[in-house]
């Protein structure tokens, strides 16, 4: 399909197809189901114990949505794989950030909290 | 340098075969097989990524170093001692002033962005049938999607901004309405300026999309499209619209949900 935009052909009234659409359907109903169960989470486990828990399944969820988007809205998943690593291998990098900063935060929060103590 | 000077060949370049090479990389080919203006968008979707990136980072870090309240939900209080528990500061929905709907108006701007990324994809797939049409109907609901949510926002930070009747009764004595900068009645300062700066610096990314948006619908109408033989614009503007809703399913999970 990425192929399309390439191929230039002269346009001929009168030759358009039937729209091809389930699958953009398909791909709006899991990403409207997997909101649904977000919410259903942050509602349902409120405890403050569970919190570490609930905050992965966001996350888990989260890249799941994402990973709907970015392949099949977006087209990811039907590239070249040179293409495909192109944009994920940068990305990834991020995920070491995040991590880094925030183990960094709570390091400080620490720190200042006990400082006078 | 003690060999000729002349330039004979060598052993190995007199088996070189006169025939084009023609592996993947070895030029006059297409290796990602994605046109310039794509490619030229994804690369500078990627690095739009690291500045949303470096928002939520930053957003992770200065949380991780705040208080965490550790009591349960409905004992909660604003306070600058703790960070605010998302669902507490955003329950308020246009026209239910005064009810506590919490996280009900952000679901629904969620759903206005879903609903977009679906016709926007539904634009390229005509764009793809060169059904002229369909595109421009698509880029309207698009449009209109990406408006509604512009409006959202809107409201939304007139809703932070403005406060409730409570407030929160700030260490000097006074009390605090609302939020800006320097100061608010949710918690500490830097949870507001947060929010100004990630969902403003989304907000600015949906309304140049918009923008693109009426730039694209127009040409669609004057038949620029159809005249190059390709709709390959309304591709790399869905990428970037894509882009920005997943964006949204970002701040959405760490600004909202977390």
């Amino acid at each position: 399909m990425s192929a399309h935009a390439t191929t230039e052909h002269a346009y001929i009234p009168g030759e358009i197809a039937k729209p091809n659409t389930g699958w953009i359907w398909k791909t709006f109903w899991v990403l409207v189901i997997i909101t649904a169960v977000e919410f259903a989470i942050a509602f349902a486990m409120t405890s403050p114990g569970l919190r570490t828990f609930r905050n992965s399944i966001f996350i888990v969820l989260t890249i799941l949505k994402a990973f709907f988007i970015v392949g099949e809205f977006m087209h990811l998943k039907h590239e070249t794989k040179s293409l495909i690593w192109t944009i994920l291998i940068p990305t990834a990098l991020l995920v070491w950030l995040v991590v880094a900063l925030v183990t960094e935060g709570s390091s400080i929060g620490e720190t200042l909290s006990h400082m006078f103590s | 340098m003690a060999h000729s000077t002349t330039l004979e060949p060598t052993a190995a370049t007199t088996t070189y075969s006169d025939a084009p090479r023609t592996g993947t990389w070895d030029g006059g080919n297409e290796p990602f097989k994605a046109s310039y203006g794509k490619l030229m968008m994804w690369f500078f979707l990627l690095s739009d990524a690291f500045t949303f990136g470096a928002f939520l980072t930053a957003y992770g870090m200065i949380r991780h170093k705040h208080g965490v309240f550790t009591g349960t939900a409905d004992k909660f209080f604003f306070s600058t001692a703790h960070w605010p528990i998302p669902e507490k500061v955003f329950n308020g929905f246009p026209g239910l002033h005064g009810m506590d709907l919490p996280l009900a108006f952000v679901a629904l701007m969620t759903m206005i962005l879903i609903f977009s990324s679906v016709t926007m994809v539904l634009a390229v797939e005509a764009g793809h049938r060169m059904d002229k049409a369909d595109v421009q109907k698509w880029l309207l609901w698009t449009i209109l999607f990406g408006a509604m949510f512009l409006s959202s926002q809107a409201w939304e930070w007139t809703h932070f901004i403005g406060g409730d009747e409570k407030g929160t009764l700030m260490a000097d004595g006074s009390r605090m309405f609302g939020a800006n900068l320097a100061v608010n009645q949710y918690g500490p300062p830097l949870f507001a300026d947060l929010f100004f700066f990630i969902t403003g610096f989304h907000g600015t990314h949906v309304f140049s999309g918009v923008c693109l948006l009426v730039w694209c619908f127009i040409a669609t109408t004057n038949g620029t499209f159809e005249k190059r033989g390709h709709y390959e614009m309304v591709e790399k503007i869905g990428l970037y619209w894509h882009f920005v809703d997943l964006v949204w399913v970002f701040v959405f999970t760490f600004f909202y949900l977390v």
